[in-house]
């Protein structure tokens, strides 16, 4: 039994247009060690599924489906029970840095919240943990860091600073939510890297939501790509990055620009993303499909495997498609 | 967190707090630092001034009281700095009275207001949905009740209190702050920090107390600053119309009233005492109040 399993997921919005489906039966599991990424364009999907997990749902949104954590269902559990969970065992870091942190607070006082709160530490127990925390991810002087507020720190210094903060507790898994979307491409390296050594010396479970396929390359072994609220290819990342099956990932494959081949247009994908309004039954990404029948549009795909771990949702086969 | 901030201060480095920044943006605001000043003045004499009054402020003046147009002028010779009140008693002594009840009626009323309109805005606004809903048709129905009518039936039904003023006047004053904070908590809710202490398990209440407050603080502060001279406004009308503090206690709206009953007859001191300071305290509070707003929301320039 895995540390966390999820069977089929489904976050739905109240809305005033009507009720938006956000996620549709989204499954997997994670173990300490592990990295899955879970992949796909903005309104995919992708970070519902895990705010869904962590009982962080807006107040129109609601959830159904099984959330297993160290075999205790805990989706729609009350936060008596998910609170002590939070932070403690399951932690996140959000997308912008540059609004995670609260500008009154020193970073010292936001730091130590987390352990008083879960561990009980003493005001000095905590500093101490913070600042081994923040040398842990690699910020020069972390005395002076915390003595600082907020505005007084760079993005970068405040991603790293999110992390260190996510990881006071020792968590067995953490969520990051697109951690480097907000930074530049220099420090984005360097974040990737430091999430890798940090999982690596800490033996936590990652999940990592990004848009970047760039970014998923060489940092999960696993991944899920979502596509309107759905998952359209799951398997080992090597094996997709080398052939992908389901047309919507080669598409986004081959949006990456390269440096290494002769210069082309970029590519895109044409067409827009679906409507999550739209709830009729077939392959959402059917409509900006180049392999897409009459077919494809009416009847529901389903996540089918194909080869040992990997799995696919299309019904065209894969030789035509590739 | 106050031991975790001393221990710290061991380390040498201190960070810059929004509020040192704020503080060192308004000491550089002109009109703020001269509604601070104004406001010094008003409350000195409010404080000292009485240790210059050589008379109480209810002892009638028999040499003057026939006579108060010509004996009862200002003068320095008989004591009565800023003259009498058309019964011979020292208005010097009076204006000090009033500006004290008058200021305790603006600060007291914006206390209440302040503290029971952040607690229960922030509170609506951090529940959201249909409890912020119920919350904040409740505000709608109380401030739909005309208050100037209400607390003129809530005086005369229960006599003519300054207990039951203070009360009246913060009870329905704490009304539109409680909307301002409300609209305010909304936003910070969606901000990622509120979202991040959620994700690490903090409790709602330890949420809106460490972490949605602290942010509402400068716009209560600036809307606080604005609240006082309405509240002294609100109080010298009641005053005016002879329902607020009862004989011998005076407020500035009181002495204004009285002063303008008898302003045909020669003694427009009795108007013009009471009126100077009562203009310089609203003027110091609206100063300073904007002279915050910049210094606080310096976005919003």
């Amino acid at each position: 039994m895995a540390l966390l399993e999820v069977r089929d997921l489904n976050v739905f919005f109240q809305t005033n247009l009507g009720p938006v489906f956000a996620v549709r039966g989204i499954g997997f599991d994670l173990d300490r060690g592990e990295t899955l990424a879970i992949i796909g364009e903005s309104g995919s999907g992708k970070s519902q599924a895990v705010f869904a997990i962590m009982g962080l749902l807006d107040a129109n949104g609601w959830c159904q489906g099984e959330v297993r954590f160290d075999g205790a269902n805990i989706l729609n559990a009350p936060s008596k029970i998910l609170n002590p969970i939070r932070a403690n065992r399951m932690a996140i870091i959000f997308q912008d840095p540059t609004t995670s942190l609260n500008p009154y607070m020193r970073i010292s006082e936001q730091m130590a919240e987390v352990l008083t709160l879960h561990k009980g530490f003493s005001k000095r127990e905590a500093l101490a943990r913070s600042i081994a925390m923040l040398d842990a991810v690699k910020i020069p002087d972390a005395k002076s860091c915390l003595n600082r507020y907020p505005h007084e720190v760079s993005g970068g210094m405040r991603q790293r600073i999110m992390i260190a903060m996510a990881l006071l507790c020792h968590p067995d898994i953490l969520i990051a939510d697109e951690p480097t979307t907000a930074l530049d491409v220099t420090i984005q390296a360097q974040i990737m890297t430091l999430l890798r050594e940090l999982q690596h010396d800490f033996g936590m479970g990652v999940i990592l939501i990004t848009h970047d396929m760039g970014v998923v390359a060489g940092a999960a072994e696993r991944m899920i790509v979502m596509y309107g609220g759905q998952v359209m290819e799951e398997g080992p990342t090597d094996a997709i990055f080398k052939d992908a099956t389901h047309p919507y990932t080669r598409a986004l494959l081959a949006s990456i620009p390269r440096t290494d081949q002769p210069k082309e247009d970029l590519r895109s994908i044409p067409g827009d993303p679906p409507d999550m309004m739209w709830a009729e039954e077939g392959c959402p990404f059917a409509p900006r499909c180049d392999f897409a029948t009459t077919g494809c549009r009416r009847s529901a795909i389903a996540l089918k495997p194909f080869a040992p771990n990997r799995l696919r949702a299309c019904n065209r086969p894969i030789a035509e498609v590739q | 967190m106050a031991s975790l901030a001393q221990a710290l201060v061991e380390t040498g480095e201190k960070g810059h707090s929004p509020w040192s920044d704020a503080r060192v943006r308004f000491c550089k605001n002109r009109q703020g630092l001269v509604g601070l000043a104004l406001m010094g003045f008003v409350l000195a004499f409010a404080i000292f001034g009485s240790f210059a009054a050589h008379w109480p402020i209810d002892k009638i003046d028999f040499q003057v009281m026939g006579d108060v147009a010509r004996e009862g002028g200002p003068s320095l010779t008989n004591g009565h700095f800023f003259g009498t009140d058309e019964l011979g008693r020292d208005l010097f002594a009076r204006t000090i009275l009033g500006i004290r009840i008058s200021l305790a009626v603006g600060l007291v009323g914006t206390l209440i207001a302040v503290i029971v309109g952040t607690v229960y805005g922030a509170a609506s606004g951090y529940a959201g949905g249909r409890v912020d809903n119920i919350m904040m048709r409740a505000v709608d129905i109380l401030l739909s009740i005309p208050s100037m009518f209400v607390l003129i039936l809530l005086l005369v039904m229960f006599g003519h209190s300054i207990i039951l003023l203070f009360i009246g006047i913060g009870l329905l004053s704490w009304l539109d702050m409680s909307r301002i904070v409300r609209g305010q908590t909304l936003s910070l809710k969606q901000r990622e920090y509120i979202e991040a202490a959620r994700a690490s398990g903090v409790p709602a209440q330890t949420i809106i107390r460490r972490h949605i407050v602290p942010n509402l603080l400068s716009i209560v502060i600036v809307y606080a600053t604005l609240l006082v001279p309405g509240m002294i406004l609100a109080e010298s009308f009641i005053s005016f119309l002879g329902l607020g503090v009862q004989e011998p206690l005076t407020s500035l709206g009181a002495l204004i009233s009285q002063g303008a009953a008898t302003m045909n007859y020669g003694t427009l001191w009795q108007l013009l005492f009471p009126l100077f300071f009562f203009i310089v305290t609203l003027f110091a509070f609206f100063f300073l109040g904007d002279g915050l707003r910049d210094a606080l929301d310096p976005k919003d320039r």
